[in-house]
């Protein structure tokens, strides 16, 4: 089941049974090493995931979690921080055994990233580890820093000895999104990486495709008989792949300007969607299997000839949203008011294989729009013919099949159906599946999937650099024609976007989804 | 939203389902299985709760089947929830008066849902062969729980001898987290080869009689069980060969426990007795038959 078990040649656990489903993957003895736990991010997600993980029984009772960060801090300090944010955050009720379990691992080290002797002391922290907990050098190294700290990090860990550890131990290094700014960035960070790290070590977290939903689109495509013969050009007309928010960009301005939504979303999250929706079968769902089709996909991506007619940005205007007034993007806090950054990015790609010839992916993204919504939806051509009049279908539209991703997950079918009474109308309803709200509470949290899968070294949901190279070689051009002229048009906060992306779709005889 | 009806039909109470759900709005279903709940009026309370609890994560039809033999006359009485209370699922509680009481197999087969997979459980004693029982002929997975019957460990023998595929038993269920620990702490291979085993439990626990058959099953080596104070299991050991030591998992409290290797330093293990919801929701996450189980059972049956 695990590492460990492979590496030694001929051993198998006698307790172990594929047949036994019932016995969930733990994780072998292991550390995890999180830089930046003082951060929004390590607070809101990292800790109360691993706290979930070790409530659901995953985690090795030698699991140990040390913190790292610029903080005067004792240990007991570091274990009251983690214990505000279980006690906050975590999904699964807090109990007293559990935490004792987990806080016995804990350790803090404190210190600045180009601190020779703070790292020194994380290497006897983690040393000490292995013997007062029996984490036997296994050792996982996250990176919740900005990426201006990355080079940095890895560097040290190289110099202090702590990316490699004895034969038969592992070290693995995760980093977040945003990888890179440009396909320049995005290989200079791999090439550093790459060079402290091997290949299989390196995990890059996209956290969109823990998602429950999301793998849930592998599901519906693979395990079902009845969508993937239309799944294709013969019966797709096009696909919306929507992210929007209804928050503005808050307290990250600092990260946010300069970056965009094009950058922010649509290269990560979008292209990842569109690679999921769009890629062939893989033979199989190992890691590697699953990267190849994804970088198929992503590879036969054409952008449109033109992009100036091919795609569509926005900055939100000051309005009214959802029953409060709220600020410009150039109004807000930290925002250079004649920024160029958008906050809406838009754009209409092409799959050039033979699956999708000729069938558009418009992709769209934003902030402050109408609510919070993340979907694919998959809208289908109208029937060739239609033996009614033509009152009857009036208010027939297209069919279409929504994978909805968030906050509402499950999925919708659209399809005409007869309006009840004497005469002949058809008209649109949709069929929900809903995963209850309930159930979404108690399946676990896609950080807590993701830790699970680093400390398993199961890398089948983490994009890797060639599938984060690609995007990158889609979203440059863009990016770059828009830093070539012009600005972002204005768009009301609590609307769907800049005029010019509804033109986008016009001009093809489309429109978007109301989502 | 809840309607009650007295002296009623199947069919009555398929409609009141509809009908709850055409007024609450929302006529798609996502319900993903019918469990069905046979259980005496003492029962039946617990076991609704536990069922509700579950129903977070497999949205079910729920039909607990209270028997009321006593009164002369054959009627059914139901009472039909649909949201709120009744979590994302839907549930009705029927009463079977008289000799209705004695085919309550006629009640429930109308009422399951089409084409999705059925669970019968009984929170209270069970029939003592639950594949042939009129309502757990019904059923793709049966649920008993050995603990409550007044002999466990007899009663575990009695499964055993009768079992079918889709038998399943909560005293089995309550072992999955010291199996998966035991599991885990075999992942790296043990310091020597593993030369006896041995349990230890409160007297007359059946999960343990099935850890001790599931070790012996899998490890091929003698497994002896001892009696403790409890509460419930409190103790698993493997002994190494050659005098290395023990790997031990122990748990005194029914709470907190302690894994010790051999060249490792001890560590604490959460592992809680868990509530009966969270055996149910285990219980319904697999609907196919669980060969483990199977393979436990066999080696109980026959030694």
């Amino acid at each position: 089941m695990t590492e460990m078990a492979d590496l030694v040649i001929g051993y198998q656990n006698p307790l172990r049974d594929p047949a036994d489903r019932r016995l969930p993957r733990i994780a072998g003895p292991c550390g995890l090493v999180i830089f930046g736990v003082t951060g929004d991010l390590a607070r809101r997600k990292l800790m109360p995931a691993v706290y979930d993980l070790a409530n659901r029984g995953l985690l090795p009772p030698s699991f140990a979690l040390v913190g790292f960060a610029r903080r005067d801090w004792a240990e007991q300090d570091f274990a009251q921080v983690v214990h505000d944010a279980v006690k906050e955050h975590a999904r699964t009720p807090f109990r007293d055994e559990v935490w004792k379990q987990l806080s016995e691992g804990f350790r803090f080290v404190p210190g600045e990233f180009d601190d020779d002797a703070a790292f020194d002391r994380l290497r006897q922290t983690v040393e000490e580890l292995d013997q007062s907990r029996g984490t036997v050098g296994n050792h996982a190294f996250y990176l919740s820093v900005p990426p201006k700290f990355f080079p940095h990090v890895v560097a040290q860990l190289k110099q202090h000895g702590l990316a490699t550890s004895k034969p038969g131990a592992w070290r693995r290094v995760v980093v977040e999104k945003p990888f890179g700014h440009d396909l320049a960035s995005a290989r200079e960070l791999n090439r550093m990486v790459d060079a402290v790290f091997p290949p299989g070590s390196v995990f890059r977290i996209d956290h969109y495709l823990g998602k429950e939903t999301v793998q849930n689109i592998l599901a519906l495509r693979f395990a079902n008989e009845m969508y993937e013969p239309i799944w294709n050009r013969g019966y797709v007309d096009h696909v919306q792949i929507t992210m929007a928010e209804d928050i503005g960009i808050g307290g990250r301005a600092g990260y946010y300007d300069g970056i965009g939504a094009a950058r922010d979303v649509l290269q990560n999250h979008l292209l990842q969607l569109l690679a999921l929706t769009a890629m062939e079968e893989p033979v199989s769902f190992h890691a590697h299997d699953l990267r190849l089709e994804k970088i198929k996909a992503l590879s036969a991506v054409r952008l449109p000839a033109d992009l100036a007619t091919g795609t569509a940005r926005g900055q939100y205007e000051a309005g009214w949203q959802g029953g409060e007034f709220v600020h410009g993007f150039l109004e807000e806090d930290g925002i250079s008011p004649i920024s160029t950054t958008e906050t809406y990015a838009a754009v209409r790609l092409e799959v050039d294989t033979r699956r999708w010839a000729g069938v558009p992916f418009y992709l769209r993204t934003g902030k402050r729009l109408g609510r919070r919504v993340t979907e694919i939806a998959v809208v289908f051509h109208r029937a060739p013919h239609l033996p009614f009049t033509a009152t009857a279908t009036e208010e027939l539209g297209q069919n279409a099949l929504v994978m909805r991703i968030q906050p509402d997950e499950g999925v919708t079918v659209r399809f005409g159906s007869k309006v009840p009474g004497t005469a002949m109308e058809v008209r649109d309803v949709t069929m929900d599946f809903t995963y209850g709200k309930s159930f979404t509470e108690s399946s676990p949290e896609a950080y807590e999937r993701l830790l699970l899968d680093v400390l398993l070294g199961d890398p089948p949901l983490f994009p890797g650099h060639e599938e984060v190279e690609l995007s990158w070689q889609i979203v440059d051009p863009i990016t770059g024609f828009w830093a070539s002229g012009g600005k972002p048009e204005q768009y009301p906060a609590g609307t769907w976007g800049p005029d010019s992306a509804d033109e986008m779709l016009a001009r093809d005889d489309r429109g978007w989804r109301r989502p | 939203m809840t309607l009650d009806l007295t002296s009623t039909t199947s069919s009555r109470v398929a409609w009141a389902f509809l009908e709850a759900r055409r007024v609450a709005g929302s006529p798609a279903m996502g319900m993903v299985l019918t469990l069905v709940i046979v259980a005496d009026e003492d029962d039946c309370e617990y076991a609704l709760s536990a069922a509700t609890h579950a129903a977070r994560e497999h949205p079910p039809r729920v039909l607990a089947l209270i028997s009321a033999p006593g009164s002369a006359e054959a009627r059914l009485d139901a009472s039909v929830s649909v949201g709120g209370t009744a979590g994302p699922g839907e549930t009705a509680v029927l009463r079977l008066h008289g000799e209705l009481a004695r085919h309550p197999e006629s009640v429930v087969a109308p009422l399951l849902l089409p084409d999705a997979p059925v669970v019968v459980w009984w929170p209270g004693a069970a029939p003592a062969t639950p594949a042939t029982d009129p309502v757990g002929v019904l059923g793709h997975r049966r649920i008993t729980d050995a603990a409550l019957e007044p002999d466990p460990i007899g009663a575990l023998r009695e499964r055993a001898m009768r079992f079918s595929p889709g038998d399943t038993d909560l005293a089995w269920t309550r072992l999955t987290p010291w199996r998966s620990m035991l599991a885990a702490a075999l992942d790296s291979p043990p310091p020597a080869d593993i030369v006896a085993a041995s349990v230890g439990a409160e007297a007359g626990n059946p999960s343990a009689e099935l850890l001790v058959h599931w070790l012996a099953n899998r490890l091929k080596v003698p497994v002896n069980r001892t009696d403790t104070a409890g509460p419930g299991l409190t103790e698993a050991r493997l002994t190494l060969a050659n005098r290395t030591g023990d790997i031990a998992l122990t748990r005194p409290d029914g709470v907190l426990a302690m894994l010790s290797v051999p060249g490792r330093p001890d560590r604490s293990v959460a592992l809680k007795r868990r509530d009966t919801w969270e055996l149910i929701a285990e219980e319904l996450r697999r609907l196919d038959p669980d060969d483990t189980y199977a393979n436990t059972l066999a080696t109980l049956d026959s030694s």
